[in-house]
């Protein structure tokens, strides 16, 4: 099938493209990469009046690293670009080894960051991976502009607190502190299809062994990224014993999360698969975190 | 609200001007308007990989673009890989592979596989079907053109002469 009309516009800065939308409204659909926008237009399942590209805009695409500060994402920056980038690789290691798992090649040259997290897929990886990073977005209409934590902007399936008047500009992941670890995994049937459940678990490791700081979020638990807190605290203040993180994993796989049965997977099996992908998931986290302890202790 | 936006591109290392409505698919316009038919379209929604294209160097589904997008930019169809008549190396091993039946999904895959070996030349075969996973093939069952990439990247080895005697021989 193919697009119903609309009105294409191709603003050159970011306060013309905040101008159209404001005037536009919901009337009126963002055009990042276009790898959801497009199919849904081709779907006729979204009738937009107007679409505005933002594929000019080169101002939102840019991966900075600051130091003392953090990593800084362009909205605009393409998977693609995130996916070769030194800055990602070395400042948010979770966010290079998780997006290979993203689509294929021919989708990572066009999607882009902000895309991902605006269209809010609870399958997606960069919604779950930014979440455990403790990343915060920033968000800008025409006459205002505000910060919203990754754990705040997902409320539901395909659903943000986003105005139909803002725009995602950038993503602030802050700088890990010493001893930072971390663990993703995730499984689909075949590479690059709709994932069956992941888990990101973020962590730091106290010089003496025990776990602070720890969250869980898991891609395909729920209708939107889902934290499992109670589990987390469970793991502060402790060693990472492989006790402690089957206790951790059972709680957050069965009282915690809250997946569908489809056609793919029953909800049980998805529960069974994050009870297991959880445990691999902080017993890699440990893994990273005794070796950057041993580290620091070494450098010191 | 059908308003012609004019675009300037290139394709296939040719100046293209060209009058578009925004709602025009890129996929379309290259086979309908410039009568580029090597490109094909199967899915229409990014699954099926027929359609896939070079968009500055890089592979990108045609179905999921706007005509209006090419302005500025250079893309190239299954129908610029040949060069003074004679077929890329890719389609070569395809033909000696059979890395075809009916032909329909075989533009798409060239279109990703020749990225695809011009960063990683030298693949194992798991790589290789990693890098089609995202391209849809009803007739072959997919062994001929894992066979015909490896077989591809021996020969683009070979005639770079990255490949010592003992290899070029297996
Ligand atoms: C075959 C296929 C497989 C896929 N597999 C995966 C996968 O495994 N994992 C995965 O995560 N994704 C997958 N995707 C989806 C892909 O990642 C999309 O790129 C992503 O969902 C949307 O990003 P985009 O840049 O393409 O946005 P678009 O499609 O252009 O936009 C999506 C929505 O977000 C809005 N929007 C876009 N950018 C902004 C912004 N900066 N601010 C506010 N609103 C904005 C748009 O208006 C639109 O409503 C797949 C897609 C295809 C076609
Ligand atoms: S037609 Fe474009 S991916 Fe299927
Ligand atoms: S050769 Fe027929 S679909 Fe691939």
């Amino acid at each position: 099938m193919k697009p119903a009309p609309f009105e294409y516009m191709a603003p050159e800065s970011v306060d013309a493209a905040l101008q159209l939308k404001a005037r536009h409204g919901a009337g009126a659909q963002w055009l990042a990469g276009g790898q959801s926008l497009i199919p849904s237009l081709n779907f006729r399942c979204l009738k937009p009046d107007y679409v505005i590209d933002l594929n000019g805009l080169r101002e939102l695409s840019y991966i900075r690293f600051e130091s003392g500060q953090g990593v800084r994402l362009g909205g605009m920056t393409r998977y693609h670009e995130l996916e070769h980038s030194d800055v990602i690789r070395q400042h948010a290691p979770m966010m290079h080894d998780a997006i290979p798992y993203i689509a294929h090649d021919a989708i990572r040259s066009r999607g882009t960051l902000g895309g991902s997290l605006a269209y809010a897929d609870p399958a997606a990886e960069l919604p779950t991976v930014t979440t455990a990073l403790r990343a915060r977005y920033l968000l800008r209409s025409e006459s205002s502009e505000r910060w919203v934590q990754a754990e705040d902007f997902f409320v539901g399936m395909f659903q943000t607190v986003m105005q139909p008047d803002e725009l995602l500009i950038e993503v602030e992941i802050p700088l890990p502190k010493a001893g930072a670890a971390w663990g993703f995994i995730e499984r689909s049937r075949r590479h690059g299809d709709r994932v069956l459940m992941g888990v990101a678990a973020t962590l730091t490791l106290q010089p003496d062994g025990t776990c602070a700081d720890a969250r869980l979020v898991y891609q395909n638990g729920a209708p939107a990224p889902r934290l499992a807190p109670q589990a987390a605290a469970s793991l502060n203040g402790k060693a990472l014993t492989d006790e402690h993180i089957v206790a951790a994993a059972k709680q957050a796989a069965y009282e915690e999360i809250d997946p569908e049965s489809d056609v793919h997977a029953s909800s049980a099996f998805r529960r069974q698969l994050a009870f297991e992908l959880t445990q691999r998931a902080l017993r890699d986290a440990r893994e990273r975190g005794t070796a950057a302890i041993s580290e620091e202790g070494a450098g010191a | 609200m059908s308003e012609l936006h004019t675009i300037q591109t290139n394709i296939n290392g040719k100046p293209v001007e060209a009058s578009v409505p925004g709602r025009l698919l890129l996929s379309d316009f290259i086979r309908e308007e410039l009568r580029l038919t090597g490109t094909h379209v199967g899915c229409e929604h990014g699954v099926c990989g027929a359609c896939t294209i070079l968009y500055d160097g890089l592979p990108s589904r045609s179905c999921l673009m706007l005509a209006v997008q090419a302005d500025g930019h250079e893309i190239v169809t299954v129908e610029g890989l040949a060069s003074n008549g004679e077929l890329h190396p890719l389609q070569e091993a395809f033909k000696a592979k059979h890395g075809l039946q009916c032909g329909y999904c075989t533009p798409g895959f060239l279109m990703t596989l020749v990225p695809f070996l011009a960063e990683h030349p030298d693949p194992d075969e798991a790589t290789v079907r990693d890098a089609i996973s995202g391209n849809l093939c009803r007739c072959t069952g997919y062994q001929s053109i894992v066979d015909a990439t490896l077989l591809a990247a021996r020969q683009m080895r070979e005639k770079a002469g990255a490949v010592d005697g003992s290899e070029a021989t297996s």
